[in-house]
């Protein structure tokens, strides 16, 4: 399956995938009018240190130990890509100490949040699609 | 309005040629019967004709025929003649007077042999001798014009129907092995005897119907070895390359061809290794001789006809053989008309050198 | 000081409504002139740093920016241009030479927008290259050929050795050191998908490019760093750079804070160090001098390669471009004096040189007067904007262009003219490794290999519009050039008719 790929070598920290990510689950069509004076909650964050950048977000691991530990099923793998039911969702946070990648977060709805693929949209990942230098790609790759 | 060399005219046109590969001689009025059926693709602003094999009581001297604007070139231009040459006879060229052919200048037929101390002090070839002669003529001497310079041939022209140049010239009185002819259809209209066609340089001469759309890429890399292209006509400019490449470099005139008509790289890659190589060589030494653009031509030569188009093939030209016969022309009804059975009738392809010689000549190719 | 005080030439417009401040301005601007300020929570901006090489415009996600140049004026005349006014302060501020970088930006006559194309209608056909065979393929080298036939009769391939192209475009020289490994890499593979060649300039070939040496031509400048047996051996080509359009004679300079690591080991000198080519080349004092190292270089090479010889057009051009051609060169690069450079003193930049335009048209009809067109190939540079300049190039006899500024602008140059600053926003033309990343060379090559095949297609479209369909029959075919209001000596010069003639 096609999974998002961060190319540390390409990642500028410019942080526009975070915009772009909170932007697409906003669920609003105008940028300005989503993030104007709000604060962000990005499912892609760009972790820096020593000039060097790289963007992390959900894996969709192929055998997902945050799903494994979800005591509701509110994560589910749906297709490969790993999903989050927010109804289902009690706010435990047993899958946020569990992954090892640090893509599952709080989210401010006091549930917790994780990048979907941006599936609730088109399919087609706006932090991949915004990225200026090419650093993300969504790409057939390896199983992770 | 300006006259040829002035200006660059294009025109439209209708070509025919024959030859007898036994050598039978063939009378003059056979290749005017031809063009005459093509008589609306010429507009009668030029029409012409180039015999071989015409005068074989003076085969070895230079048939020189001159247009003079008024006595005064004449005397100029003989007196040049005399310093440089062996004058063997002179005459005025017959004509007959002719209802649709006015304004004729006077027309002088020289037979000449390169004057042994000029030729020496000159370090020359005879040819050579011969082509920069005509070339000083041509551009220094003003009101003279040398329209045909070749051994045994002779080149005929004027600006009228090609039908009724042939009228005017008395062509029914020459015998030739082969003949070749030219009906012209300018889009701009100076009507200057010279400008007509065939354009001839020494044996050379060519009629063509196109318009060439790499002259002045050809023109100017032509002029650096020495020719001037006072005429700015296509026919000018492919007789010179055809001059330069074939007797001055020494290319067999399928060589020739080659450079003139060179295949596209696409065609030159799929050639197995030999010929491949033979082709690169040829095209990316000789790029600027690569002439595009629609062009049919017919180029005769002592003891041959070469007929050549484009490499889209852009212009019309039919092949017909019977017997010892070999007809080209830019429509089929100019071949039937001399010949209604054809063993053979076709239509060479882009870029297909139809060369057709002499039985006896035993030269590179004979037609394919 | 007051005295010193120029305002910013321009402003930075941010629409507040807009602005989400993401911030994406600031963490991208290497000149420092966006912040954000906790205090007010908005976005400020420096603009007396800024160049306006549009780095923000491009990445503000919601189009919040602008640069606008700015209205604030000096009591100007036409004598008395703004130029003018603040280099002068400038100058008396810092008692320096003026530096800048990029072509010539004055308003001297562009040749190319004073020339149009003929097309075909009626009396011969244009051909259309979506359905015929349509040809740019070029050999770059000497054409003058001897014919020699083997015992059978078969000639004899005796061409020298030519640079086989597939359209008539190269990327002209620009020096790994001037511009960036990432830039490098972008034009080497380009290069390598397309079938033409790229250039090192003067700065020797970085060890990880050897691998594209069959598209590579390697230059050889007055410094001759970077110059070692392999580097001319790796070439496709060798090239001997006299002078340049932007500076003519004036050689290199690249300061010693961009010679560190890899450029210091490709140029061969020591880290630090400001490499700083002379003016002539020490051992070229004189045409015979030249003609020496060409030989020099082919003995060096087994004669396996064409040696090009790249000059900047000054007035004497045409006789200098026949004593070339008569010095074993195969190739001549004329760059035309609006052509690009990394760092050039403003004064010279400006005033010194000639077009391109008449520099070539000069130099063909020279060449083909004295019957030596044939010696040579001419590759012209210094500006080429689009396909339009490049068939008028090869109609005034042109064999090739270098492409230079077009192939950076494909790259993401914005035309700011502060490449000498060492801080290109875009990755092109710095050697600090965060701003090199920026130009990832799957895109920046990608890009190239876009523009070279669109202005390809449209060189075809345009020449099968007048009936040719090889470049051949293009080139020196003056008379499909007519010139609009040019003057009969400018006409002259160029060898073509104004229009209506």
């Amino acid at each position: 399956m096609k999974r998002i790929y961060v190319d540390e070598k390409w990642c500028l920290g410019c942080h526009l995938c975070e915009y772009y990510c909170a932007f697409s689950n906003s669920g609003e069509n105008d940028m300005v009018k989503a993030l104007k004076n709000k604060m962000i909650h990005p499912r892609i964050q760009v972790e820096e240190n020593n000039g060097i950048s790289f963007a992390v977000n959900c894996r969709h691991c192929e055998d997902p130990i945050c799903v494994k530990g979800c005591l509701t099923g509110a994560l589910s793998i749906e297709n490969g890509v790993i999903r989050i039911d927010k109804k289902k969702c009690i706010g435990c946070y047993t899958c946020i100490a569990l992954c090892p990648y640090g893509a599952v977060m709080p989210s401010p709805d006091g549930v917790v949040q994780k990048c979907e693929l941006c599936l609730q949209r088109d399919g087609n990942p706006m932090c991949v699609q915004n990225c200026p230098n090419q650093a993300i790609v969504y790409e057939e790759g390896v199983e992770i | 309005m300006y006259q040829e060399g002035e200006i660059r005219i294009p025109s439209g046109c209708a070509i025919s040629g024959l030859i007898s590969k036994s050598g039978k001689r063939v009378n003059g009025s056979e290749i005017v019967k031809s063009i005459a059926t093509m008589h609306d693709r010429s507009n009668g602003l030029g029409g012409g004709f180039a015999g071989y094999g015409i005068y074989p009581q003076y085969a070895d001297a230079y048939a020189f025929h001159i247009f003079y604007d008024n006595p005064e070139a004449k005397t100029y231009c003989e007196d040049f003649l005399n310093r440089h040459f062996d004058m063997i006879n002179l005459s005025k060229i017959p004509t007959r007077t002719h209802p649709n052919i006015v304004d004729e200048p006077l027309i002088w037929r020289y037979f000449l042999v390169p004057l042994h101390t000029k030729l020496e002090s000159s370090q020359l070839q005879p040819d050579e001798f011969v082509v920069r002669c005509t070339i000083k003529i041509n551009t220094h001497i003003d009101g003279a014009y040398v329209f045909s310079s070749g051994k045994n041939m002779g080149v005929f022209k004027a600006v009228g129907f090609p039908e009724d140049v042939g009228e005017f010239y008395r062509l029914e009185e020459y015998d030739g092995y082969s003949w070749t002819a030219h009906g012209r259809y300018p889009t701009n209209t100076p009507g200057w005897w010279g400008g007509a066609h065939p354009f001839a340089m020494l044996d050379y001469s060519i009629v063509h119907n196109g318009e060439i759309s790499s002259y002045d890429a050809n023109r100017r890399h032509i002029e650096m070895h020495g020719y001037q292209c006072t005429l700015q006509t296509d026919t000018e400019v492919i007789t010179y390359i055809v001059d330069y490449l074939h007797r001055r470099l020494g290319l067999t005139l399928q060589e020739t061809a080659k450079v003139i008509a060179a295949p596209f790289w696409q065609t030159i890659e799929s050639m197995n290794e030999e010929e491949r190589a033979e082709y690169e060589y040829l095209r990316s030494a000789f790029g600027s001789l690569l002439v595009t653009g629609p062009f049919s031509i017919i180029l005769g030569y002592s003891g041959g006809l070469m007929a050549l188009n484009d490499r889209l093939k852009l212009r019309s030209m039919v092949v017909g053989e019977k017997d010892d016969m070999v007809y080209i022309a830019s429509e089929e009804c100019a071949v039937r008309i001399l010949s209604p059975e054809l063993d053979r009738l076709w239509y060479p392809k882009g870029g297909e050198a139809v060369i057709v010689e002499l039985d006896q000549k035993g030269g590179e190719s004979s037609c394919q | 000081m007051s005295v010193n005080f120029l305002y910013p030439e321009y402003e930075v417009e941010r629409n507040t409504n807009r602005c989400i401040a993401c911030r994406v301005c600031e963490r991208q601007c290497a000149n420092e002139v966006h912040r954000y300020d906790e205090d007010l929570q908005m976005m400020l901006a420096d603009e007396s740093k800024c160049v306006n090489c549009h780095r923000c415009v491009s990445l503000c996600p919601t189009r919040a920016l602008k640069i606008v140049k700015t209205n604030h004026t000096f009591k100007e005349s036409a004598n008395w241009t703004k130029n003018n006014i603040e280099e002068l302060y400038r100058q008396a501020n810092s008692g320096g030479v003026l530096l800048t970088s990029m072509g010539n930006p004055c308003d001297y006559p562009v040749y190319w927008d004073k020339i149009l194309i003929n097309a075909s209608q009626v009396t011969n056909p244009s051909i259309d290259p979506l359905r015929e065979p349509m040809e740019t393929r070029t050999y770059l080298g000497k054409k003058n050929v001897k014919i020699e036939r083997d015992a059978n009769g078969k000639l004899i391939p005796n061409l020298p050795v030519n640079l086989e192209l597939t359209m008539p475009m190269l990327f002209g020289a620009m020096s790994y050191g001037a511009i960036s490994y990432n830039a490098h890499e972008s034009l080497a593979r380009a290069a390598e998908a397309l079938g033409i060649y790229y250039n090192t300039g003067e700065g020797g070939l970085h060890q990880d490019f050897y691998k594209y040496g069959p598209n590579t031509i390697v230059q050889v400048a007055s410094g001759r760093f970077g110059v070692h047996k392999d580097y001319l051996e790796s070439g496709a080509a060798i090239e001997i750079k006299i002078g340049q359009g932007a500076k003519p004679g004036i050689g290199g300079h690249l300061p010693g804070h961009k010679t560190m690591g890899d450029i210091s080991r490709t140029r061969m000198i020591p880290e630090g160090s400001d490499a700083i080519s002379p003016a002539p080349h020490h051992d070229i004092y004189s045409i015979e001098d030249l003609r020496q190292l060409v030989f020099s270089l082919k003995e060096a090479t087994n004669y396996k390669k064409p040696v090009s010889v790249k000059i900047a057009a000054v007035h004497n051009i045409a006789a200098i471009a026949s004593g070339i051609a008569r010095s074993g060169a195969d190739i001549i690069a004329i760059d035309g004096f609006r052509g690009g450079t990394g760092a050039a003193p403003t004064r010279i930049r400006d005033n010194v040189g000639i077009p391109i335009e008449l520099a070539l048209a000069a130099v063909d009809q020279r060449l083909r007067d004295e019957g030596i067109r044939d010696n040579v190939s001419i590759v012209v540079s210094g500006s080429i904007r689009n396909s339009a300049d490049i068939v008028k190039a090869v109609a005034l006899g042109a064999d090739a262009v270098y492409l230079g500024t077009a192939a950076l602008m494909a790259l993401g140059c914005h035309l700011c003219r502060s490449c000498h600053t060492g801080k290109c926003n875009w990755g092109i033309s710095t050697q600090r490794p965060e701003l090199v990343k920026r130009l990832n060379p799957n895109i920046g090559s990608q890009r190239l290999i876009n523009l070279m095949n669109a202005w390809n297609h449209e060189i075809k479209e345009m020449m099968g519009g007048m009936g040719i369909n090889s470049i051949e029959a293009l080139r020196g075919n003056r008379l499909m050039l007519r010139g609009v209001g040019l003057n009969e000596k400018e006409l002259e010069i160029l060898g073509i008719k104004h229009a209506g003639e």
